[in-house]
């Protein structure tokens, strides 16, 4: 693959994860207000959480969503700030992306199992 | 009593300028090449005066050996830009009402380029960025065919037209953060040049073009700061150009053309 080709789809798709984010965070932050207003308790969180269906859907989109948009800003970042780049970065990178992701579904798994 | 300007001219606002000094300004020049120190001068105030009118007072009135550049004065030529109280201006169109702090000015070559002495900077690095970005107009036709018939009012017209005024000085690029992080960016100016001719139908490198700007340190390494639109003394917008060159090098993916 060129590297036009390769920096264009790495862009794309941190503009694309972006676009996921802004709605999962905006999402995200209405259930914790609520969740804290309403003056849930950890148990009856967990009690709505489990096995629901949604729930597990919407946070494995925003973890995937994280586990796509950080490393590429990770991998700027690598050039800007360390001139760091070429493959030993990449790996380093995807690494990092694998690292967030199995750590995400992993507790995402944790409240609906 | 009248001057003579005054009855030939009398929109001639220069002639009634008071010669004497309004009063004195304090001026810190950089003097030196990538280590050196600033050096103070005291300048005479005069009405409508420009930073390039003080740098040249001192030039000529001064300091002989402060080395700068200028050519056409009316903001044509982009020679003359340097770092005034820390932001990038073309200095003949900046008047020192505008710019001076406390009654001073802080005069500074431009940030990102090489200082050869003085406020001069090597400019070879942003015009090779220019050729690196396929800057180039790549003809289809020849002298022999009938001339292109280009629209001004169409879609890809008016894009370039935004874009083409750049007169090169580099103000954009002394402002950019991402040049600054990474010296192989190349930079507002380039990508604006190379979003025009993305635009002239009439070009005949797009895919190549495309190619070449679109690496690690291309239009995708632009954070979208707008330093360079906030900066540039034509008003062009580069970020827009870059937004422009990043979809266009998408839709060239999606076609299996890049």
């Amino acid at each position: 693959m060129s590297a036009a080709r390769r920096e264009t789809l790495l862009w794309f798709a941190q503009r694309a994860s972006a676009a996921v984010l802004a709605l999962c965070v905006v999402v995200h932050l209405i259930t914790i207000v609520y969740a804290v207003r309403g003056g849930l308790s950890a148990a009856e969180i967990l009690g709505r959480a489990h096995g629901s269906g949604g729930w597990i859907a919407f946070y494995a989109l925003f973890v995937l969503a994280v586990s796509v948009h950080a490393p590429i800003g990770l991998r700027a970042i690598a050039i800007e700030w360390l001139g760091w780049r070429g493959a030993s970065r990449d790996w380093v990178v995807l690494a990092m992306a694998a690292a967030l992701a199995i750590a995400g579904l992993r507790a995402a798994w944790a409240v609906f199992a | 009593m009248k001057r003579a300007d005054d009855r030939r001219f009398p929109h001639n606002t220069a002639s009634r300028i008071p010669r004497s000094p309004m009063s004195t300004l304090e001026v810190h020049v950089w003097r030196g090449g990538a280590s050196g120190e600033f050096r103070r001068y005291e300048v005479p105030r005069q009405e409508h005066q420009t930073v390039l009118d003080v740098v040249t007072f001192i030039q000529r009135r001064l300091d002989p050996g402060l080395a700068y550049r200028f050519a056409c004065r009316v903001g044509m030529c982009g020679s003359c830009a340097m770092t005034v109280n820390g932001v990038a201006r073309w200095t003949c169109r900046t008047h020192v009402s505008k710019v001076a702090r406390n009654g001073g000015l802080e005069i500074a070559p431009l940030r990102n380029l090489p200082v050869i002495r003085d406020l001069v900077c090597d400019m070879r690095e942003f015009f090779d960025k220019w050729a690196r970005a396929r800057g180039q107009f790549a003809p289809t036709k020849t002298r022999r065919d009938e001339f292109a018939t280009v629209l001004p009012s169409s879609a890809a017209r008016r894009e370039a037209d935004a874009a083409i005024e750049c007169i090169g000085c580099a103000v954009c690029y002394s402002s950019c953060d991402v040049v600054a992080w990474n010296p192989n960016y190349l930079g507002p100016a380039a990508l604006n040049r190379a979003w025009t001719l993305v635009n002239d139908v009439r070009d005949g490198a797009r895919g190549e073009r495309l190619e070449a700007l679109a690496g690690d340190a291309g239009c995708h390494a632009c954070h979208t700061h707008m330093s360079c639109t906030e900066r540039c003394p034509k008003r062009l917008a580069p970020t827009a150009s870059i937004a422009g060159l990043k979809r266009a090098t998408l839709a060239a993916v999606l076609k299996g053309e890049l």
